[in-house]
């Protein structure tokens, strides 16, 4: 992620307070920071979502396409994901600087949702073999604070939540190529997608022995390694990733404990992200965006 | 290991802030707008003139002195003023000079001929001093300072000598907006909870274990360059520093002045909710707004 600079002393001092389970925010090792969630907030994307994790907001945004389906397969849709990290985030990211970071995050969230039981991808065919829906899942970072792609994975999942499919009918076929139509937007002939075993991801900073769960862009720079696992509400383990240049798999004990701490972790995210979204379609308020 | 619940709160419930206010709002002014004008004004900052009319070019308050008119930017880098004490970060290791990020448009430079080196004050500093200047400072390393001279280009000049100022040892920093922090005769403190504080003029604000703002200043043959990595901070310390920035984070939020009082009143009113919960922005505007309330009752009386 972005570096930062931190002296010696500062890293001493995250270091041995989560020896002592008190972070420099107060936090226990396995805390998270309160996350304020919007969705819709994007009125020409089929569906949207911010996520606020303290200081990491990241907006994503979903669109629809009408594209041919992979022939390996042909009932099935496709999920393209695509981050941007903005240079509002870090200055870092100018240029071409924030590409790399953005090219890995994005096969991290392709490889979370790759799974079939993460992401039915059926219910985006159109016509077996010739027409599917392809959802561009579009990442805008805004501001890098720490545990970047959580805050992804979460905006990602709520994205989906909010997306709707419009509806589509055949009108009529001419010579092998097929005439679709759109149902109107007026029409609310929409449908919701089936996001609710999307996964969460949850990284895993490794400090000695300890394991944090949601580090703070300093603590992040203090830590020799990161697992990244991805987590869908039924328990299962849809990806894991131990980016950069540090090793989880020295001791095989703590590996095992960080799985079972990632799979804990993302259950109760997971749980607390439906409840949220939950509250907000019944809601239904206006959004509030970026403005105060 | 338990887990706790995760917090989610939606967008619709965030609360509007300044839910404090210090005395009557101000008009302020969005960039592009007009600038009501007497007869025969002057431009000053954070304006510009278009035809007859003067706009703000920033968003903020208007000032005026006699005709010449300007506008206060609400959030800006810091100005430096000569004799300010400010907290800043080691970026770059130069010819006889370090460069220091102090949260202002440029980087400030600290001359090495404006530090104390071990050795008392009378000290040559020859080439093996400039040798050696990664082992005083390196990149990364935190020092308060003073100001000693603003460029022509608005770049500072720092020194430290004095005993209070040098590298800073453990502790946390915070970062809030130049503007908050209320100028003092004192920047150093040393409060009764166990902790002291640097507000930099900056908007850096140190907040480290009470024994490590007194060790700097027995240190003194030293020259402030040492910092004790093997001591551990006892928990309770840490518990003190972690509500300490949380309160700090609170009152900034709330757009409220920084200095020793309005800390140590925010501390003493955080201290029904757990540190955790000040993480909470409806419980950040409480402690505000019960630190606002402390105030005005100070000021009453």
């Amino acid at each position: 992620m972005a570096d930062i600079l931190l002296s010696e002393a500062e890293k001493t001092f995250i270091l041995h307070g989560v020896r002592d389970n008190v972070r420099n925010d107060g936090r226990s090792c396995s805390e998270f920071r309160p996350i304020e969630l919007e969705l819709g907030l994007v009125e020409n994307a089929n569906g949207s979502a911010r996520v606020r994790l303290a200081n990491t907001d990241v907006l994503v945004a979903v669109k629809c396409e009408i594209d041919n389906p992979p022939s390996n397969f042909p009932d099935e849709g496709k999920l393209d994901f695509f981050v941007d990290c903005s240079a509002n985030a870090t200055p870092q990211f100018e240029g071409k600087g924030g590409e790399q970071l953005a090219v890995e995050l994005a096969a991290l969230m392709s490889r979370a949702y790759q799974t079939r039981e993460s992401f039915n991808l059926s219910t985006l065919s159109i016509i077996k073999g010739m027409k599917c829906w392809k959802l561009c899942i579009d990442v805008l970072i805004l501001e890098c604070g720490g545990s970047l792609i959580d805050a992804i994975s979460m905006g990602t999942k709520a994205a989906l939540a909010d997306t709707k499919i419009p509806k589509v009918s055949v009108i009529g076929s001419d010579e092998g190529t097929l005439e679709l139509e759109l149902a109107d937007e007026a029409d609310g002939r929409e449908e919701p997608l089936d996001w609710h075993h999307a996964p969460c991801l949850v990284t895993l900073n490794k400090l000695e022995d300890s394991l944090l769960v949601d580090a703070s862009a300093e603590e992040e720079a203090c830590c020799a390694a990161a697992l990244i696992v991805g987590v869908s509400p039924n328990k299962k383990i849809t990806t894991t990733s131990i980016p950069g240049h540090g090793s989880f798999l020295a001791d095989s004990k703590i590996f095992a404990r960080a799985l079972n701490l990632a799979v804990d972790v993302g259950v109760k995210l997971n749980t607390a992200l439906e409840a949220a979204i939950k509250k907000h379609q019944t809601l239904k308020p206006p959004p509030r965006g970026f403005l105060d | 290991m338990e887990v706790t619940d995760v917090n989610i709160r939606l967008a619709c419930d965030r609360i509007c802030l300044p839910a404090v206010s210090e005395n009557e709002v101000q008009k302020l002014f969005t960039p592009g707008e007009d600038i009501p004008t007497c007869a025969g004004f002057m431009r000053g900052h954070g304006t510009y003139t278009e035809g007859e009319d003067l706009k703000a070019s920033v968003a903020g308050v208007k000032e005026q002195v006699n005709k010449l008119i300007s506008i206060k930017p609400l959030k800006s880098r810091y100005n430096g003023e000569i004799g300010d004490v400010v907290v800043g970060r080691v970026v770059e290791v130069q010819q006889k000079r370090w460069k220091i990020d102090t949260n202002a448009r440029l980087e400030s430079v600290l001359l090495l001929s404006s530090v104390n080196l071990p050795g008392g004050e009378l000290r040559r500093r020859s080439s093996e001093d400039e040798k050696m200047m990664r082992k005083y400072l390196q990149e990364g390393d935190l020092i308060s300072a003073e100001v000693m001279n603003v460029y022509q280009d608005g770049a500072l000049s720092l020194h430290t000598r004095s005993l209070k100022y040098g590298k800073l040892s453990q502790g946390v920093l915070v970062k809030v907006f130049p503007s908050l922090i209320m100028r003092r005769k004192n920047h150093f403190h040393s409060l009764p909870n166990g902790a002291a504080v640097i507000l930099g003029n900056n908007g850096f604000v140190w907040i480290c274990p009470a024994s490590g703002l007194e060790h700097q200043e027995d240190s003194g043959s030293a020259g402030g360059f040492i910092q004790d990595l093997e001591k551990e901070v006892p928990k309770a310390d840490r518990e003190v520093i972690a509500r300490l920035k949380n309160c700090i984070l609170a009152l900034a939020n709330s757009k409220m002045m920084l200095y020793d009082t309005s800390i140590i009143y925010a501390f003493e009113e955080s201290m029904k909710f757990t540190i955790t919960e000040l993480l909470l922005p409806d419980v950040m505007v409480d402690v505000a707004n019960l630190t606002q309330h402390r105030l005005h009752l100070d000021i009453a009386d």
